[in-house]
């Protein structure tokens, strides 16, 4: 059985119809792309699944639970973890800092006080840290990184706490060509324990990286299915040429 | 940036990390020997000023250091100032053991009554929820002593008798000024050890994104409602102190105006710096008692202007001027392999 699924997902904003009965269906160490023209809801699909909105009907599930009510918390806690749209590193926090809040989340409020974790956890965050080629900048604030390397810092946060599903939104926006290749590098090995969604424009990485796609148009699913068989669909060709 | 390369520089924080413990050290002198050369009126004086510290302190922790607006702080000073007060003259106990932990309590009870209802929502609170919810606690509970009899109504509760240790009365003076510095400096101490903890760097990421946090994991309610708690403990601690000192209670410890009085301390000094809540309330303490003998009409406004030009030009506070962003913020990591915390 699959290890997300998201069906008959509608978020309203408003007047506004985000979402219409979108679904999203990911199994274990699957790497999904969710693709679609700007503006089809991606990034509010993303959200819900999250946590960081609620959808106004339809269901999540997670790891066999139903986690359409569940705090950001409780899903974090239950391995998923995410990277949103917007980069939200924290600025005035260090590299190693951002990457230690990351790791720490789920540690008690007493581990916290008495700093129980902070030697053992020390080498996991070099470690995220050097897979990351951030190592070298450890005690730098994070504001110093340029935007690629933001994204790159927020990624090893998402990944840091060993999640089982990782949500991507955008990961690459903003990277050079060079960047873009070295971040679909760095996300093969995860492949071995997690499972990924991610929402992306360049098609060629996605094709690059992904198993299975769902196309998002308007709200709605166009199509679904594996790579091959989304690429040879004219539905999505018709999709994406007519909104080019 | 760039000198904080290698691997030794890896998990210590690189240099240029002196300036904090210099400040502290400074400041602890200065308030150490200070009854030494003041006059007994000053040293009377400075212990008030000593005991409005550890109140700063409070307010510090919930906004500098977790982001919470709290308006409220004076509830709990002057529900513990009131409390212990009752205490003395209903149940004739002054004794130092007693009333300090029952105006903690009663700041610590206090706060997390109040924390529970406006931090614990499903959806965290916005923060002019937080700054509205406390500061209508603080106006309520002023009105309300007031119009009480039971608690004195506009005069507050006078002549409440010295604390005691054992059989010695502690009345103001030197004794009472090293009694409150200590308490000072243990307080501080003790909370310097939290921000610096792995909880710290918690606070650290509740104060500069919230909903991000909650993603990794954290129970965000949870530990503003803690955070809130431990400073309605120290507001407590603060308000017992306060009213054995002054030997009076009045409404205005509860009240609006002085919430207002501490969150000035604390931006004047810099929020979120444990030694900025104290350089704030010094500062401002010494500047206004110094204005109101020299400048008797007009000192209000000089003071006004003076925190207003700090706020403006010095968002960070005081010790922005010697403190670094990053020593500000500090760093969480393990205390480096080799090279450590403050080596330069
Ligand atoms: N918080 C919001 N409030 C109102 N409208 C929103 C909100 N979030 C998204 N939308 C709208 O929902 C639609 C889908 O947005 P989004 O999910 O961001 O699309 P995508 O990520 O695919 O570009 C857009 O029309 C957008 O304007
Ligand atoms: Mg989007």
């Amino acid at each position: 059985m699959a290890l997300l699924e998201a069906t008959g997902i509608v978020k309203t904003f408003g007047k506004l119809t985000a979402l219409n009965g979108a679904a999203l269906s990911v199994a274990a160490n699957e790497f999904h792309g969710l693709i679609g023209p700007n503006g089809s809801g991606k990034s509010t699909l993303m959200k819900c699944v999250a946590g960081a909105e609620v959808p106004t009907t339809g269901r999540v599930s997670f790891a066999g639970a139903d986690i359409t009510e569940a705090s950001p918390a409780e899903r974090a806690r239950a391995g998923m973890s995410l990277k949103f749209q917007i980069t939200s590193v924290l600025p005035a926090l260090t590299l190693y800092d951002n990457v230690l809040l990351a790791l720490q989340g789920k540690s008690s409020l007493v581990g916290l006080v008495f700093s129980r974790s902070r030697g053992v956890l020390h080498d996991k965050v070099m470690g995220m840290l050097e897979r990351f080629r951030l190592a070298g900048r450890a005690n730098d604030p994070a504001s110093a990184l340029s935007h690629g390397q933001q994204q790159w810092l927020e990624i090893a946060m998402a990944l840091a706490s060993e999640p089982k599903l990782l949500l991507l939104d955008e990961p690459t926006g903003g990277m050079s060509l060079e960047e873009r290749r070295v971040t679909g590098e760095l996300l093969q090995p995860i492949k071995a324990g997690c499972s990924l969604v991610i929402v992306e424009h360049d098609l060629d990485f996605i094709r690059d990286i992904c198993d299975r796609l769902t196309v998002l148009d308007q709200g709605s699913v166009l199509c679904s299915g594996t790579v091959q068989e989304i690429q040879s669909n004219p539905k999505v060709q018709e999709v994406y040429l007519r909104r080019a | 940036m760039t000198e904080a390369l290698p691997s030794v520089a890896l998990a210590a924080p690189g240099g240029r990390r002196m300036a904090l413990p210099v400040i502290e050290a400074a400041v602890l002198a200065i308030l150490a020997l200070a009854p030494l050369v003041l006059q007994d009126y000053l040293t009377v004086y400075a212990t008030r000023v000593l005991i409005l510290c550890l109140f700063a302190l409070s307010f510090d922790l919930v906004w500098g250091y977790a982001g919470i607006m709290s308006f409220g702080q004076s509830l709990f000073f002057g529900s513990a100032g009131y409390g212990v007060a009752l205490i003395a003259r209903d149940l004739d106990i002054a004794s130092i053991a007693v009333v300090i932990p029952a105006g903690v309590l009663i700041g610590f009870v206090g706060a997390m009554l109040l924390g529970g209802f406006l931090l614990l929502g499903r959806h965290p609170s916005s923060v002019i929820f937080v700054s509205l919810g406390t500061m209508t606690g603080a106006y309520a509970a002023d009105r309300l002593a007031r119009g009480w009899y039971y608690l004195g109504g506009q005069n507050g509760i006078p002549s409440i008798q010295s604390m005691n240790i054992g059989t010695y009365e502690l009345s103001e003076g030197p004794v009472f000024y090293y009694l409150a510095l200590a308490i000072l400096v243990a307080v501080y101490m003790l909370c310097r050890f939290l921000v610096r903890s792995q909880f710290g760097l918690a606070l650290a990421g509740l104060r500069e994104n919230e909903q991000r946090i909650a993603f990794f994991g954290y129970k965000v309610q949870h530990l503003k409602a803690i955070i809130f708690t431990l400073s309605g403990a120290i507001a407590g601690l603060a308000g017992s102190l306060y009213a054995f000192h002054e030997g009076f209670v009045w409404p205005n410890m509860l009240g609006v105006v002085m919430s207002t009085q501490v969150v000035l301390y604390v931006l004047f000094g810099g929020a979120g710096t444990l030694i900025g809540a104290v350089i704030g309330t010094v500062v401002i303490e010494a500047v206004s008692f110094w204005l109101s003998n020299s400048y008797q009409d007009i000192w209000p406004i000089i003071l006004g202007v003076l925190l207003l030009l700090v706020i403006m030009f010095r968002p960070a506070g005081l010790v922005s001027l010697v403190l670094s962003e990053r020593e500000r913020v500090g760093s969480f990591g393990r205390p480096g392999r080799g090279g450590g915390d403050g080596t330069a």
